[in-house]
């Protein structure tokens, strides 16, 4: 090659490099972090569009990865806002304590329905607590147990940084460990895939991932009827698996984190929280 | 002595040791290339260094040892570090690699190999040139579109065949993989057949035996240990490989050898729980100790296909 064509490919390489850093840098002082949750991903995501929208001075970066990781995050201070779908460790506020001699602002944004997914096409419709923590424990491994057909039940779950494994653990299985069995998923999206494509799966996760699979409706004893998580059962609390979804901060919201939170209580931003699926807080 | 004239000077045969005129330029250029390739070398040993310092913990650290040590890492059959009893039973993990990359080596490699053999025996000249390009256009593949390719529409096909009871299993990840180590073997068994002298093929015709024979019992005789090189170094990029086994094996740590199980590899126990683990904890320093045996694994790996590779280029040019 030409050494002038190879200086002049240089010089434009180094140019462009200068010039994608320094956008990156002015973009990156201006723009919001919200990272956890991946069931309140499509949440977070709706949430900063539309407010993108209204605001066009603003930018927010929303990423996933599970609660565990969002609230890891924040103790380690890259990023504002925490999603997540469960309510932080005692064990994590003190780290956060420890870095930040803080023990962060809990805001609850949203309520879900830990809904339990089951194929289109099975024919149980209603699953007790018991019966689920059999299920997800590996006690009960087949559906005829349940009443069903003959088959080995397939268990979908998430990895253990969920939020929503660790509410499902601590709140279904009380403690217990999940089956080896239970195949790991990296997000509720690619579970109700799994389980709308396998006959004998089930799987668990926010309410507003569904499409393709139905609900299951779940009862608290063998003698208290199913419910479906819809929003009169999450609000009279007669759906007995729903759960806050919290935005944790380090700091009392300020500037303009402070009015991307009020726009996210306000009623616009809860209407948001219905049509994507799941409910609202108050 | 006779006095030796300008002519008979130049004339007279010198020692090879000619000065170089120092030139700054190239001494500096020298040694900037030289501290260029050292950082890439510091790079590696700084890696190996950081990991193994994570993992140390697990061998000096008695509070770590408790949870988990070499011990109990084999002494039982669970993989349960989130939980009021840790358990880090690194067998069905390791069971769980090692049937993925069974599955793509038994796929990958008499696919490779054979297309390495038409290649460079049989195709005519300007298939050659259409075919090796093209294969290498695989390698280029990221590996998440392979994995994403697996999960929707191969796992899919696979279920509707054999009715499996897991959809997402050791052989639809396998097979994945195999995509991505076909291009690898391809490349180096068909750098050793082309490499293998052309006097040895013309003997082997020239004594009676077809184009069939000559290939498969001269040629690739000859090049076997290429061949072999190029399945370790599939075998090392199989081990390795993350996001197709992340996306497509299911994740399970069942210890079973039914390949229509699903099964959780070591490089996707690493890629899924790195992100929430405590820093410091004992499930932390594991994670960076299955780090480390990948490390060590593939380096012997490409140590060992290096040895064979360079073994065979000392034997094809006389010299064993």
């Amino acid at each position: 090659m030409k050494r002038s064509f190879l200086k002049k490919l240089g010089l434009a390489i180094m140019g462009i490099s200068l010039f994608l850093a320094a956008y990156f840098a002015a973009y990156a002082g201006k723009a919001i972090t919200v990272k956890g949750s991946d069931t309140m991903l499509i949440l977070g995501q709706r949430w900063a569009e539309i407010y993108m929208n209204q605001n066009p001075g603003v930018t927010i970066q929303v990423t996933g990865g599970g609660s565990g990781v969002g609230i890891a995050a924040l103790i380690n201070g890259s990023t504002d806002i925490c999603e997540a779908s469960r309510s932080m460790k005692s064990s994590e506020i003190d780290k956060l304590k420890e870095r930040f001699n803080t023990i962060g602002v809990e805001i609850p944004v949203a309520r879900d329905g830990l809904s339990i997914y089951l194929n289109a096409e099975n024919k149980i419709s209603e699953l007790t607590l018991d019966q689920l923590r059999d299920i997800y424990t590996g006690k009960t491994t087949n559906w005829k147990d349940l009443g069903g057909e003959d088959t080995k039940i397939v268990l979908y779950g998430r990895e253990n940084s969920s939020g929503t494994y660790s509410y499902f653990k601590d709140n279904v299985l009380q403690g217990l460990d999940f089956a080896a069995q239970t195949q790991t998923l990296p997000g509720t999206g690619a579970i109700v895939n799994a389980v709308s494509k396998d006959k004998f799966g089930i799987g668990y996760g926010g309410a507003a991932y569904a499409k393709a699979v139905k609900y299951s409706k779940v009862k608290k004893d063998a003698t208290t009827p199913g419910y479906e998580p819809t929003l009169e059962n999450i609000k009279n609390g007669k759906y007995p698996i729903s759960r806050y979804l919290y935005w944790y901060l380090r700091n009392k919201p300020t500037g303009e984190i402070k009015k991307f939170v009020d726009f996210v209580l306000s009623p616009q931003g809860q209407e948001i929280v219905t049509k994507v699926g799941y409910f609202p807080v108050k | 002595m006779k006095r030796l004239g300008t002519l008979e000077k130049n004339l007279q045969a010198k020692p090879l040791g000619f000065k170089k005129r120092f030139r700054l330029s190239e001494f500096l250029i020298e040694k900037a290339i030289f501290i260029s390739s050292f950082f890439a070398i510091l790079g590696v040993i700084l890696i190996f260094l950081f990991v193994f310092r994570e993992a140390l913990p697990i061998f000096t650290n008695p509070e770590v040892t408790k949870e988990a040590s070499l011990r109990l890492f084999f002494s039982t059959t669970i993989w349960q570090p989130i939980s009021d009893n840790p358990r880090y039973g690194l067998i069905p993990i390791i069971v769980g690699t090692l049937k993925v990359v069974v599955v793509a080596l038994f796929f990958s490699v008499p696919i490779s190999v054979a297309a390495a053999i038409y290649t460079s025996e049989f195709a005519p000249l300007r298939a050659k040139e259409y075919i090796k390009p093209v294969v290498e256009l695989l390698a280029g593949i990221p590996s998440v579109v392979l994995g994403f390719f697996a999960l929707m529409v191969m796992a899919s096909f696979f279920h509707g065949i054999f009715h499996s009871t897991m959809r997402l299993n050791a052989l639809n990840a396998g097979v994945a993989l195999s995509f991505a180590i076909i291009p690898v073997v391809y490349s180096i068994a068909e750098d050793s057949l082309n490499a293998v002298p052309r006097s040895i093929k013309e003997a082997s015709l020239a004594l009676g035996a077809n184009r069939w024979q000559t290939a498969f019992r001269v040629s690739l005789s000859v090049a076997m240990p290429g061949v072999l090189a190029g399945v370790i170094l599939g075998l090392g990029r199989a081990v390795g490989e993350t996001m197709i086994v992340l996306m497509a094996s299911g994740n399970a740590s069942i210890l079973s050898g039914n390949i229509f199980d699903s099964v959780r590899t070591m490089s996707a126990t690493i890629a899924a729980e790195l992100g929430e683990v405590v820093h410091g904890s004992a499930h932390y320093n594991v994670l960076f100790f299955i780090g480390a045996s990948l490390f060590i694994f593939t380096l012997f790996i490409n140590s060992l296909a290096h040895l064979t590779v360079t073994r065979l280029q000392r034997k094809l040019a006389g010299k064993i």
